[in-house]
């Protein structure tokens, strides 16, 4: 760093933005009220929360909320919840690897139609194709049952994926292909000995990205399930509230149990978690 | 991470339109035959069949039948029944349709106008060395980790007339019932929205302001130009591309929001928040009039994929117009 660089860096210190930091502020509030709220609602009984109102803390401290939600069902739910993060995930890494693999060094004319064909995938909204997936899946006599979740879940979540981890194997130098030719290895080691292990960063991001997906998926299980069984976590929450709407503790309970696994996962991942989500840009 | 990283993304990962153009051009990968030398045995298209065949039958195949039962006539049980345009006609006499199409374009204005100066500013300011940066965007980033569903849930029980904040604060929330009259109905709709979905936007911001050459600020600087003009005439240019990528996300997620409806206000009061996507599925999954759906379906991937492609029209952003001019 030239000394001017070092000069203008420590001004642009020296001179704090108030108005930025103020505003930044409103926001710290605006996110933090409603998670101060979900908190200390959960800690309390139904009674208590009623009379002291949102922003009390509360005065008997309680665990029944989270308990209640137990025996609720949302073990199981929480259990379901997991198949499917785990399998669309990897279906996500059995699939997406091989297929950027030969969009990024494949040639031709069918491979570059390939990757259009996942392109133009960006541009479906799962919401409007809802219907005929629902058509599908009966057909396939998929309805209620996990996998029906797991297949359109990890098919919606593919088009991002590829875009990343193309974008992560196209980093990896033409020069260490041609070494490895040189050495007289197939496309199939050269996969396994070079492009895996080089696009490990792309590869963790498309895992963060398709769990969050499974984990955080709505419309495919409302629409593709109905017994407890199937229920994932999204559901729970939804029929929770449809049903003991009054209930508020024990709803943001739920609440707090379905978010419990990332907020762990983000304390002590943050960087690769926000790396991930920054390179999809988008849902 | 690196900025170098995020632009290497953004380029990546472009809006459907332009990036199907790119692809076309060249190799798959856009680089002709550099590194592609004599002897040099490639990936065949083998390895690009299961993705392609999985993603066909259950993203493609899907997308083709839309188009198929809108002009057909299925109630879930007995086979569909081709009736040509009648669901067509049908919707375009529906004063219910009509409303959500408003609504679901009224929504999507309000977020648009409402996120983007947010998360601009938001991100700027994150991109910057204020102390306490780190740890103020961490906290930020939380609502994006959470599903909708819990987002709506939370908020739900937040606004509750009866035992939520608005129940407390009689002077600011009038009788406290948000979710009984239009206006407010939208507005918490609205602003349930961008409290989910500003801080992906601001980190789409924060990388690319953190890639303005610090070289155009000391320029400015020297010729004497303050914080809200540097602002105004480098952030802001630069950060054009972002700008659009982060609009086109916002519009195509604005039309298609359905679960924070379903929880938040269930179309109502009345139909006052019925919006198209969720008026779809009240037809498909209450109504069991699958066919009328899926025209509501295909209107909505139209309406999305058009404005997609006219924003990267009219912004030149298909032209991959580079920021650089002027460096």
């Amino acid at each position: 760093m030239t000394h001017v660089e070092t000069r203008t860096v420590r001004r642009r210190r020296e001179r704090p933005n108030y108005l930025a930091g103020f505003g930044s502020l409103i926001w710290l509030f605006l996110v933090g009220l409603p998670l101060y709220v979900m908190l200390v609602a959960t800690f309390q009984s139904s009674s208590d929360y009623a009379a002291n109102g949102p922003l009390a803390f509360p005065e008997h401290f309680t665990l029944d909320n989270y308990i209640d939600d137990f025996n609720n069902g949302f073990g199981q739910y929480f259990v379901n919840t997991v198949v499917v993060t785990v399998c669309v995930v990897g279906i996500i890494l059995l699939l997406v690897p091989p297929l950027a693999y030969a969009i990024v060094r494949g040639r031709g004319r069918l491979t570059s139609g390939v990757f259009r064909l996942f392109l133009l995938g960006l541009a479906i909204p799962a919401q409007a194709v809802i219907v005929p997936m629902f058509y599908v899946i009966s057909e396939a006599g998929l309805y209620d049952n996990l996998i029906g979740i797991i297949l359109p879940t990890a098919a919606f979540a593919m088009p991002v994926c590829t875009l990343i981890l193309t974008g992560s194997m196209r980093d990896i130098t033409p020069e260490l292909y041609e070494a490895m030719t040189v050495d007289g290895a197939s496309p199939r080691r050269i996969f396994f000995r070079l492009v895996l292990p080089l696009s490990r960063s792309g590869l963790s991001t498309i895992i963060v990205f398709s769990a969050l997906q499974a984990w955080n998926g709505f419309l495919f299980p409302l629409v593709l399930t109905q017994s407890a069984s199937t229920k994932v976590i999204t559901m729970g929450l939804y029929d929770f509230q449809t049903e003991h709407g009054v209930d508020i503790p024990g709803l943001l309970a739920a609440v707090v149990l379905s978010m419990l696994p990332i907020l762990i996962v983000y304390l002590f991942a943050r960087r690769a978690l926000v790396q991930g989500l920054m390179g999809v840009g988008g849902k | 991470m690196s900025t170098e990283t995020l632009l290497k993304r953004e380029r990546a990962a472009p809006p459907p339109a332009s990036a199907a153009r790119r692809g076309g051009r060249g190799g798959p990968d856009g680089r002709g035959n550099r590194g592609g030398g004599i002897g040099v045995d490639r990936p065949g298209v083998g390895w690009a069949v299961p993705a392609a065949i999985f993603f066909g039958l259950f993203a493609l195949v899907p997308l083709v039948l839309v188009a198929v039962l809108s002009f057909a006539t299925w109630n879930g049980l007995s086979a569909p029944e081709f009736t040509g345009l009648d669901n067509w006609k049908k919707l375009f006499d529906d004063p219910v349709l009509l409303k959500s199409l408003w609504l679901s374009v009224l929504l999507t204005v309000l977020g648009v106008a409402v996120q983007t100066p947010l998360s601009i500013l938001l991100g700027v300011w994150a991109a910057g060395h204020q102390r306490n940066r780190a740890v103020l965007s961490a906290i930020y980033f939380v609502p994006l980790l959470l599903s909708v569903a819990a987002v709506s849930v939370l908020w739900r029980a937040v606004l509750d007339p009866n035992f939520g904040v608005p129940a407390q604060a009689k002077w600011l929330f009038g009788d406290g019932n948000l979710f009984g009259h239009q206006a407010s109905a939208v507005g918490v709709l609205v602003f349930v929205s961008t409290w989910q979905f500003t801080p992906l936007h601001t980190l789409l911001y924060q990388g690319a302001a953190r890639a303005v050459p610090q070289v155009l600020y000391q320029a400015a600087q020297i010729d004497g130009a303050g914080t809200v003009r540097q602002f105004f005439h480098i952030t802001l240019p630069q950060l054009r591309n972002s700008i659009i990528t982060s609009m086109i996300l916002m519009v195509v997620g604005g039309l298609t929001t359905f679960d924070t409806v379903l929880i938040l206000t269930q179309g109502g009061p009345g139909t006052d928040t019925t919006i198209s996507a969720y008026y779809m599925y009240q037809k498909a999954f209450k109504s069991f009039d699958y066919g009328t759906a899926s025209a509501i379906g295909l209107l909505l991937v139209l309406v999305a994929t058009v404005i997609s492609l006219v924003m990267v029209r009219l912004s030149g952003y298909d032209k991959m117009r580079s920021t650089m001019e002027g460096l």
